[in-house]
């Protein structure tokens, strides 16, 4: 009887030992094949958090700074770390609507419930301080640290540039960037892009379920630390910048100023402007957006991009030319009779005194002396066909950086125009057009497009005497990163440095020189300033209105190109900005005898009256 | 074959008492783990669960001791009393006793706490033993299995009473101690087999449910025939079906659950296996068949019963009655968390103390019921397996002692530690690894807390003590 049922012992342990295997199963499929667990388990309890190094700052060739970081915070969240919470209060501690909360903790549960989300950029300090007494009450929302460009002189927004979150097209493209870090998107930002951003670093935290950080993980082993942004110092003049920037204001058209003996850029304005604070954080895409709209074109950065007509300044390149061919000398003559007249064509000319020789026609900017000296350059004998000297007339022009890249550190620069002998060929059929057809680029018109930091250039090498530097924006990179070699080399036009004296000589006659010198009103007392002036014919309003000088004329600090759209002659308001701005950098004011016409500038309107 | 007094340490079972003391130690190890923080690094830091633990190990010892010296006749002869005064206690506890956690089953008496429900399961193992032990006592009488069940059941309903349902069922397991004494093996099965359907159609998909009561039909049908041939035609034909009757759904976007195929696919294929059966033959298969359609329709019962009729606070009631803890993340998210930090041990776990899983307070209760999370995560594989296979080992080993006693009083005790042993484990890591309902009893020996150590220990310990004892006839 006692043993009776004794057998049951098998099947009761039978049942133990069954489950037990069970387990094990179980056990090796959780812990050992299934890797599904151990992946939770890192979103569980590490926190990942991305420290974003600060961008380098950016100072003026005088140690001013001009950009620098502002700490903001953005709110993330983890949906599965969310409870129930105050939505009311939330709203109102970060200043949004309700439907904005519901909207963005749906987004986030979308992309992942265990790992954080971007909840709302860019808090304020102010608005973070009062958000972080409250963060206890928000279980599943963190702050994370984040910086904002500053721009606390409000100018250069065209040069700075200004940066943004890279877009899914750079992510895929670029795998050093990843979602949520800044990226330059023009100008230096965009093109010291790599010298600014510095390193992303990653610090790995212990969090507990109510997304308390408990520690580092593994003592920081994993973690990299950010690395700061090289700091650049730029060639710019803030002090210059900014008196150019106010005299432009209400008038269409841009200024570049350069340092002829370096190629640094001292100041480099598109005008109409705007304070590039506007394109910083979440103001930036609307105000991206009504920049983009805004019918002056704000945004378009005029210096490096707008392909004008040179104008009669564009003589002083015929002139050297003209002598390196040997079909001109300083002592060639030529007659003007209101304008040029050959073969049915005309091209018109204010009264003065005729002939005139080469400097005097520099002074009074003749248009009848170029139209013949461009002649005899194409005509010349010396070449079989127009072809032949027209292309060797070309080479010349873009040996002063027309019609190609200057290869500066300006993102996005134009070429410009300069057409080739093919494109008259295909314009009036090939051996169809003559020096009389393209007769209007001696003075600068026709199909030329030059853009005013190529101008600039071209009076700098006339500072210079038949060299230049490529303009650049960029002086020092900090760390020991040194500039590009590039920009110290000497590029040499194809023309003699001896013609240039003549020319030069012309230039301080247009300033200078006694009555029918065309800018006399660009006269600086202490100064002997060289320059020439310009005036577009523009077939769609008012002429343009263009100068370029540089000064002193011995050993020059400042070449200059000022271009004013619609601004009528080049008298009128191109030469004296350009005297203005000389006079500011060279002098540091404007002396008491030329404050009027700084206001009769400053108080110039040339948008509204158009 | 009388024995003198000073040789117990001889007769003593040291290796019983070495998977003792093997799992006490696992025990605190993980409890210092689990609670371990680095400004409390002291093991005698008397504030922290861990040095609160080592004061419950060597109170345990000293329990230990005292039940080594009482004669092993007391426990026989004073089994009643012993019974009566935890059901008093149980009694008193719903008066007096203390709430936490919504079980009002504490007492308490300054910084002390007790738990009787924890020593109600000797108490009860004392009485159950006594009485199925006894000489007249026959498990066929009615009158007999009535008694014992109420012996059962009176401390079950006071735990019940104080919403302490974990603790509750633990009793069921005395099913496996009577099943030893005679208890007729159908209703083990079936009580078994129902319980279990209960419980995988609430907690499973029941589509998960249906293929498993189908492939452990097939299983069975093809142990007792031992045909390969005639169990691969039977599953082909089940397969065809359901593959068929998937496609025409599937196609004609005929709204019907895949669950409703399975059982559609089964009832046509019953068709061809009574077919089959007639012709051949063999009766067998009609009930075979029988019991597999009504488990799939018990299963489909219960599911629909509990989705369709009961309204929800009712389903909560259950929920809460099967332990299902109330889960404020989503259903599953403490056997879920539980099973990420497990299965972030991997094969040899992330080391000692370095668990991020358990420490940090992702895994509930982790000190108690979900101890085996920080076992899983800091010792792996390797960890788990041994600490189940230490526990395999300590009740198998009951088992074997439990047969060799010549007392039924003494086996009786014996099969109930074991089988109350190994409903704790069972329960308890099954939990885990969520092959088992979250129901909050702890793991014996390993998870903290003074009461359920002392219960535990008092448990064993006084088998062991019995077992000292095995040759005399007392
Ligand atoms: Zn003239």
């Amino acid at each position: 009887m006692t043993n009776q049922y004794s057998d049951r012992k098998y099947i009761i342990s039978g049942i133990i030992i069954l489950i037990s295997i069970i387990f094990i199963i179980r056990l090796l499929y959780l812990q050992v094949f299934d890797n599904k667990y151990k992946l939770s388990a890192n979103n569980n309890s590490q926190r990942k958090v991305i420290i974003h190094p600060p961008r380098g700052l950016i100072y003026d060739r005088n140690n001013t700074l001009l950009v620098y970081n502002e700490a903001t915070y953005d709110i993330m969240v983890i949906p599965n770390q969310l409870q129930k919470f105050d939505t009311t209060l939330l709203a109102d501690l970060l200043n949004i609507d309700k439907d904005y909360i519901k909207f963005n903790i749906k987004k986030a549960k979308n992309f992942s419930y265990y790992k954080p989300s971007l909840f709302l950029k860019q808090l304020s300090i102010k608005s973070y301080a009062r958000f972080q007494e409250n963060l206890y009450k928000f279980l599943g929302f963190f702050a994370q640290a984040r910086t904002l460009r500053k721009y606390p002189q409000k100018i250069a927004a065209h040069i700075l540039g200004y940066v943004g979150e890279v877009d899914k097209k750079i992510l895929e493209k670029n795998k050093s960037y990843k979602q949520g870090d800044y990226i330059g998107l023009s100008g230096v930002e965009k093109y010291y892009e790599n010298i600014l951003r510095g390193k992303t670093g990653s610090k790995i935290f212990l969090v507990d379920v109510h997304n308390r950080i408990r520690g580092n993980y593994k003592n920081g082993k994993y973690d990299t630390i950010a690395i700061a942004g090289n700091n650049l110092t730029l060639t710019l003049d803030a002090k210059l910048q900014a008196f150019g920037e106010k005299l432009m204001q209400n008038k269409i058209g841009s200024i570049v100023a350069i340092e002829p003996s370096s190629g640094e850029i001292l100041t480099l304005i598109s005008s109409p402007n705007y304070d590039p604070n506007l394109l910083v954080g979440r103001i930036r895409s609307k105000n991206y957006r009504k920049l983009l709209l805004d019918s002056l074109k704000p945004l378009f950065n005029r210096a490096i991009n707008a392909k004008y007509p040179p104008g009669s300044t564009f003589k002083l390149i015929n002139a050297l030319i003209g002598m390196q061919e040997n079909v001109l000398t300083e002592n060639t003559y030529y007659t003007c009779n209101h304008g040029y007249h050959f073969g049915g064509i005309t091209v018109g000319c204010h009264g003065h005194k005729s002939p005139l020789n080469l400097k005097e026609s520099i002074q009074i900017s003749c248009n009848s002396y170029y139209c013949n000296v461009f002649k005899s350059i194409i005509d010349n004998k010396n070449y079989p066909t127009t072809t032949q000297s027209y292309n060797a007339w070309r080479n010349y022009v873009t040996s002063f950086g027309f019609g190609r890249y200057l290869e500066s550190d300006i993102y996005d620069e134009s070429k410009g125009f300069v057409p080739k002998s093919t494109y008259y060929d295909k314009y009036y059929k090939k051996n169809h057009w003559s020096a009389l057809t393209i007769i209007s680029l001696a003075i600068g018109q026709g199909e030329l497009g030059i853009t005013p930091l190529q101008m600039a250039n071209m009076a700098s090498i006339m500072a210079n005497r038949g060299f230049y530097y490529i303009p650049h924006i960029v002086k020092k990179i900090s760390g020991g990163i040194s500039i590009s070699p590039k920009f110290e080399v000497k590029h040499f036009t194809k023309i003699n440095e001896k013609y240039f004296s003549t020319v030069v000589d012309g230039m301080e006659l247009v300033i200078n020189g006694g009555p029918g010198s065309t800018a006399r009103i660009a006269k600086i007392d202490s100064i002997i300033v060289c320059g020439k002036t310009g005036t577009a014919q523009n077939p769609h309003g008012k002429d343009h209105s263009i100068f370029i000088a540089f000064a002193p004329k011995d050993n020059p600090k400042i070449a200059i190109a000022v271009y004013i759209e619609n601004g009528g002659f080049g008298a009128t308001w191109a030469a004296p900005i350009a005297s203005l701005m000389i006079e500011k950098y060279l002098t540091k004011k404007i002396s008491k005898k030329r404050k009027y016409l700084e206001n009769y500038i400053l108080n110039g309107n040339l948008i509204n009256k158009k | 074959m009388r024995q003198t007094k000073n040789n117990i340490l001889q007769k003593i079972d040291w290796i019983t008492v070495l998977l003792y003391l093997t799992l006490v130690i696992i025990g605190w190890i993980n409890i210092y783990a689990a609670v371990y923080n680095t400004s409390h690094k002291s093991i005698l830091d008397f504030s922290q669960k861990y040095g609160k633990q080592l004061i419950w190990i060597f109170a345990g010892i000293i329990l230990i001791i005292i039940i080594f010296t009482i004669k092993s006749r007391f426990y026989k002869f004073f089994a009643y009393p012993i019974y009566i005064v935890t059901i008093l206690l149980l009694f008193f506890v719903l008066l007096f006793g203390r709430e936490v956690n919504g079980a009002r089953s504490w007492f308490e008496i300054g910084n002390f706490r007790l738990q009787p429900a924890e020593f109600a399961k000797f108490a009860t193992s004392l009485a159950v033993a006594k009485y199925v032990g006894s000489f007249n006592f026959n498990i066929k009488k009615i009158k007999n299995l009535l008694a014992t069940l109420m012996l059962i059941f009176i401390p079950v309903i006071f735990i019940l009473l104080q919403n302490d349902t974990g603790s509750a069922l633990v009793y069921f397991i005395f099913i496996l101690v009577l099943f030893r004494e005679g208890l007729s093996a159908n209703i083990l099965i079936f009580g078994f087999i129902a319980v279990i359907l209960f419980i995988l159609a609430l907690i499973l998909k029941i589509i998960t449910v249906l293929i498993l009561i189908l492939a452990i039909a097939f299983i069975i049908y093809w142990l007792s025939q031992r045909k390969l041939k005639n169990i691969i035609i039977a599953s082909s034909i089940f397969t065809a079906i359901s593959l068929i009757l998937w496609i025409i759904k599937h196609y004609g976007n005929i709204n019907l659950s895949d669950s409703y195929v399975i059982l559609i696919s089964f009832i046509i294929s019953s068709v061809y296996y009574i077919f089959y059966a007639f012709k051949n033959n063999i009766s067998k298969i009609y009930s075979f068949v029988l019991i597999t359609l009504a488990s799939l329709i018990f299963v489909f019962s219960v599911n629909y019963a509990f989705n369709n009729i009961l309204e929800q606070h009712q389903r909560d009631r259950i929920n809460n009655l099967l332990g299902i803890k109330y889960d404020p993340l989503g259903t599953g998210y403490n056997v879920n968390q539980s099973k990420i930090a497990i299965g972030s041990g991997g094969f040899s776990g992330k080391g000692f103390l370095q668990g991020t899983q358990t420490k940090f307070n992702f895994v509930p209760e982790q000190s108690t019921d979900f101890i085996f999370c920080t076992i899983g995560e800091e010792w792996g594989f390797i960890g788990t397996s041994v600490v189940l296979i230490l526990f395999v080992l300590l009740v198998i080993r009951l088992i074997f002692l439990a047969e060799k006693q010549r007392t039924h009083f003494a086996r009786i005790y014996g099969y109930s530690v074991a089988a109350i042993l190994f409903f704790h484990f069972a329960i308890n890591i099954g939990m885990t690894i969520g092959l088992a309902p979250v129901i909050g009893i702890p793991l014996p020996f390993i998870s903290y807390g003074g009461s359920s150590l002392w219960s535990f220990t008092i448990l064993l310990f006084i088998f062991i003590k019995l077992d000292t004892n095995r040759s005399d006839l007392i």
